[in-house]
C-alpha cells in the first residue's frame, strides 16, 4: 500500500536537480507506479531530498521514519559542518537525542537541498563518543580521570618541553572560537606551530582571494564556462556541484575537468589528469582555450586537495596565468575560485593558523590535536606526548596519551566560515554527552592551569578577540568577499611535477570523525561505492 | 468474542476477494518492474539485426537529430518484432542507446503501452477485443473458447510456444464485432503481420487457430460469408438506387 499520488516530483528532482536518471513513472492508469524498473539504488548524493519534496509522505527517511512525532521535536536552526559549504540545516531533537536533520532555505548557499551526508550522518553523534577525560596508563590502557587531573598532567608536560616543540593542530570540524583559543594558547606558550588540517604546508593565508570561492556559490550561476582543476565537486561539495549542474542545465555552460577519472552528473569534458594539461591551457595550446577565451564569465575552480601537493605554488601560478589569459578576474567578475574541503578551513586561514616551520611534527614533543584525526602521525617522534581533544574516538585516539572530551557541532555555539567566505553560527541542539566541554573552554581552562591564562572567559570575550584578528567572522550570515585580488606573488620558480592530480576525498560518505562513526554512512558507502 | 467474530468475518471476506478474478485488470503483459530471469536480464547482449539496422536509421531520419527520443515508440516496435513479440530489458537498453536517453525513459514508455509485451508471447499472439460493442456481441465467449481450446490462461503461452491470448481495447472494428487480432511474429520483423479477423464465432475462432497452426493463412476481415467488408449481411437493404440529389431552391425564381 502506498500513499503515492504520482505527482512525479521525485522523478523531476532526480533528473533535474540531482542529475541522475534513475527514477521514472512506470505503468499507467491505476497501475502507475514510481520506480526504477530494474533493481537498483538511486545513486545520488542528494537522494535524501526526495523525502522533503514528497507532498504526501510516501517517501520517508529510513532512519527517522516512525521514530518520533513531529510535535515532540525541538528544532534548532544551525549549520552543517560535514563539508565546507556550510549548508543551513535544522536539527530536530527529542531530549538528548538528535532525531533528524533537515535543510533550511538559503538561496545563496544550499538553496533548499542538503547532501545525504549532511542529512544522515547524525547517528554518528551517538556512537564512539568520548565522554570522560582519560589518561593512558603505563599498561597502554585508558583510565578515566577528573578534569582537574587531566589538565594538570597536560599542563605539566607542556611546560617541560621547549616552546618550539609544542605543536597544535586544529581538526576539520573546529569552530573559529576554539581555533583562536588554541592559537592564543600556543602563542603564549611560546610556540607558533599551529595549523588546521587540510591546508597543507605554507598555506596562503595572506590574501583571502587565495582560498575562497570568490564568485560565491550563487554567483556560479552566472558563469558560462567552468574549468575544474583537481576538484571533484560532486563528492567534495555536493551543493556546489548542484549549482554547477543547475548552471549547465540552464545555459548550457561548458565544463572542463582536469583530474583523475570521476563521475559527473552533467556534461563534462575530461581534459587531462595532471599539471601538464594545465600548462597546455596556460600556454594556449589546448583546444579548451578557445572555449575559455570565448566565455563571458569563465570560472576556474581549484580544489583544496591541491594545497597538499609539494608543487602547489607552481600549480597556482599556472592557474593564475590561465586566469590572466582568460580574463577571469575583472572588476565586475571574479571567477578564480578555490573550493575548500572542510568546515574549519576558511576560518582557520582567516585567523592566520599558519605554522612557523614546515615539518614541526617531526620534532614535536608535545602535540595538541584539537579534533584532528587526519594528520600524518608517522613522522611523530615516539616519545612525543599527544593530547587529543575531541568528541569521537577516531583515528588519533590510538596515539593519544591524554583524551579531553569536547562537544560536537550539534552541542555548541560556534562560528564557521564556509568556502565562499560567509560566516555562520551553530547553535546547541542537544546537551553534550558525559563530561565533555566546549573546545575553547577546555583550552581556556588548560591555559590557566599552565599559568598563561587567556584573557577571555565567555563567548563574547572570545568573539571580541576574534574581532581584532578577523572581524569578518563576526558578521554572521553575511558573505565577506575578498577585497583585493592582485597577483602579489612573485613568479614561482618551483618545478611542476608531472604527477597527476589525485582525488581529495576517497569516500564521500566518510570524511570526518562524525561520519566515520555513523552506521548509516557505513551502509551507504558499502552499498553505493562498492560498485565502482 | 466480538473481536473473534469480526476477525472470522474479515477472513471470510478476504477469502472471497482473493478468489474473485483480479480486481484491477492490468492490460500489459507484465509487472511494473523487472525480474531477472535466464532469458531476460540486463547482461544478455542485444542488438538490432543487420537487416534492421538500416530500418533503425530510416526511422531516425524521420525526426530532427536533437529530438531522437521521438523515435522511441517505432524503435521499440521494431525491437519487439525482431525479438519474437516481446521486449527483454536488454532490448530496451539497446533502444536507449540508439536514441541517447537514460534507460529509465524507455522503461517508462514500454510499461505505459500495453502493446509492448515485456514477457514472452506466442508466435501468434491472439488479441481479443473486449470493449463494449464487441463484448455485447459475445467477445467473452470468444475468449473462453480460445482459452479452452488452447488450454492456457490469459497472457500465458502454449507449451509449443505457438499461441498466446491477450486482451485489447477497441480496435475500431466495432461494426464487425466481435473481432480478434492476430499478431504474427513467426516470420520475424520482415514477415510480421497484424491482421484482423472479424465477425467471428467461438467455432470460427477455433478454426482460425487450427489454420494458423497448420501454417495456412486464414482470410482476413469478416468471417461472415454473407457480408462484404463492413456491408450489411446479404447485400444492401437500402440506398439501392442512385441517391436523389438534395432539393435545391430555384435561385432564378
Ligand atoms: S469494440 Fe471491438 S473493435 Fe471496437
Amino acid at each position: 500500500m502506498t500513499r503515492c499520488i504520482q505527482c512525479t516530483r521525485c522523478v523531476r528532482f532526480a533528473s533535474e536537480v540531482a542529475g541522475v536518471q534513475d527514477l521514472g513513472m512506470l505503468g499507467r492508469g491505476s497501475g502507475e507506479e514510481i520506480g526504477t524498473y530494474v533493481e537498483k539504488l538511486m545513486t545520488s548524493e542528494l537522494s535524501g531530498n526526495v523525502i522533503d519534496i514528497c507532498p504526501v509522505g510516501a517517501l520517508t527517511s529510513k532512519p527517522f521514519a516512525f521514530k518520533a512525532r513531529n510535535w515532540e521535536l525541538k528544532g534548532t536552526e544551525t549549520i552543517d559542518v560535514t563539508d565546507a559549504v556550510g549548508s543551513n540545516i535544522r536539527i530536530d531533537s527529542r531530549g538528548l537525542e538528535v532525531m533528524r536533520i533537515i535543510p533550511r532555505l538559503n538561496e545563496d548557499i544550499n538553496e533548499e537541498w542538503i547532501s545525504d551526508k549532511t542529512r544522515f550522518c547524525y547517528d554518528g553523534l551517538k556512537r564512539q563518543r568520548l565522554n570522560d577525560p582519560m589518561i593512558r596508563g603505563p599498561d597502554g590502557r585508558f583510565k578515566s580521570v577528573s578534569w582537574r587531573d587531566a589538565l594538570a598532567i597536560v599542563a605539566e608536560v607542556a611546560l617541560q618541553v621547549k616552546p618550539e616543540e609544542i605543536v597544535g593542530v586544529a581538526g576539520r570540524l573546529s569552530d573559529a572560537e576554539s581555533m583562536i583559543a588554541l592559537k592564543d594558547f600556543l602563542n603564549r606558550m611560546g610556540s607558533n606551530n599551529v595549523w588546521c588540517e587540510g591546508n597543507g604546508v605554507r598555506p596562503n593565508a595572506d590574501l583571502r582571494s587565495g582560498y575562497l570561492l570568490n564568485s560565491s556559490i550563487s554567483g556560479l550561476e552566472k558563469a558560462d564556462v567552468f574549468l575544474l582543476v583537481g576538484t571533484q565537486p560532486r563528492i567534495e561539495a555536493p551543493m556546489v556541484n548542484a549549482r554547477i549542474h543547475k548552471t549547465v542545465r540552464a545555459n548550457h555552460a561548458e565544463v572542463g575537468y582536469i583530474g583523475p577519472p570521476t563521475d559527473f552528473n552533467y556534461n563534462c569534458k575530461n581534459l587531462g589528469t595532471g599539471p601538464q594539461t594545465l600548462l597546455e591551457i596556460a600556454e594556449g595550446r589546448h583546444p579548451f582555450c578557445s572555449a575559455l577565451l570565448a566565455a563571458k564569465n569563465p570560472a576556474i575552480i581549484v580544489g583544496a586537495g591541491l594545497f597538499e601537493r609539494k608543487d602547489k605554488d607552481s600549480i597556482l601560478s599556472v592557474v593564475n596565468s590561465i586566469a590572466k589569459l582568460g580574463n577571469v578576474v575583472r572588476p565586475d567578475w571574479n571567477g578564480l575560485n578555490f573550493l575548500l574541503l572542510h568546515a574549519a578551513q576558511a576560518a582557520s586561514l582567516d585567523l592566520g593558523l599558519v605554522p612557523e616551520s614546515d615539518n614541526s611534527i617531526e620534532s614535536a614533543k608535545f602535540l595538541y590535536l584539537m579534533g584532528a584525526d587526519d594528520v600524518e602521525l608517522d613522522e611523530l617522534p615516539s616519545d612525543a606526548f599527544v593530547v587529543y581533544q575531541g568528541h569521537h574516538g577516531d583515528r588519533s585516539v590510538y596515539r593519544a596519551n591524554v583524551i579531553l572530551p569536547a562537544s560536537a557541532f550539534s552541542e555548541k555555539e560556534g562560528t564557521y566560515e564556509n568556502t565562499e567566505g560567509c560566516s555562520q553560527q551553530t547553535l546547541p541542539a542537544v546537551p553534550t554527552v558525559g563530561d565533555a566541554r566546549d573546545d575553547w573552554k577546555i583550552i581556556r581552562a588548560l591555559s590557566e592551569v599552565a599559568g598563561v591564562c587567556l584573557p577571555y572567559d565567555n563567548l563574547s570575550g572570545i568573539r571580541s578577540r576574534i574581532s581584532v584578528v578577523a572581524p569578518n567572522l563576526l558578521r554572521v550570515d553575511e558573505r565577506e568577499p575578498a577585497l583585493i585580488h592582485t597577483d602579489l606573488k612573485p613568479d614561482c620558480q618551483q618545478k611542476l611535477s608531472t604527477e597527476p592530480f589525485s582525488s581529495a576525498v576517497d569516500n564521500f560518505y566518510m570524511t570526518d570523525s562524525i561520519t566515520r562513526a555513523s552506521k548509516i554512512m557505513a551502509q551507504c558507502s558499502a552499498s553505493l561505492l562498492s560498485k565502482k | 468474542m466480538c473481536a473473534r467474530l469480526a476477525t472470522k468475518r474479515f477472513l471470510e471476506i478476504r477469502q472471497i476477494l482473493l478468489q474473485s478474478p483480479q480486481p484491477s485488470r492490468s492490460l500489459s503483459t507484465a509487472l511494473n518492474y523487472h525480474i531477472d530471469s535466464p532469458d531476460n536480464s540486463p547482461d544478455t547482449p542485444w542488438e538490432f539485426s543487420a537487416g534492421n539496422k538500416g530500418r533503425v536509421k530510416e526511422i531516425l531520419s524521420h525526426y530532427p537529430s536533437n529530438y531522437k527520443q521521438s523515435a522511441i515508440i517505432p524503435l521499440l516496435d521494431l525491437a519487439q518484432q525482431q525479438h519474437g513479440g516481446w521486449l527483454p530489458v536488454s532490448a530496451m537498453n539497446a533502444v536507449a542507446k540508439v536514441v541517447q536517453v537514460a534507460p529509465i525513459r524507455i522503461y517508462e514508455v514500454a510499461t505505459f503501452y500495453s502493446m509492448f509485451n515485456r514477457t514472452k508471447v506466442g508466435k501468434y499472439h491472439l488479441l481479443v477485443c473486449g470493449t463494449t460493442p464487441c463484448m455485447i456481441r459475445g467477445s467473452r465467449e470468444i475468449e473462453e473458447a480460445l482459452l479452452k481450446h488452447l488450454g492456457v490462461k490469459r497472457n500465458e503461452v502454449t507449451k509449443d510456444g505457438l499461441f498466446s491470448v491477450g486482451e485489447m481495447e477497441c480496435m475500431g472494428c466495432c461494426v464487425n464485432a466481435p473481432m480478434i487480432t492476430v499478431a504474427d511474429y513467426s516470420k520475424g520483423s520482415e514477415g510480421y503481420t497484424y491482421n484482423y479477423y472479424e465477425d467471428i464465432t467461438p467455432k470460427r475462432v477455433v478454426e482460425i487457430v487450427e489454420m494458423l497452426r497448420r501454417g495456412e493463412a486464414p482470410p482476413v476481415g469478416t468471417q461472415n460469408p454473407k457480408r462484404i467488408r463492413s456491408g450489411p449481411e446479404g447485400g444492401n437493404t437500402t440506398l439501392l438506387s442512385e441517391p436523389k440529389p438534395p432539393p435545391c431552391r430555384d435561385l432564378d425564381a
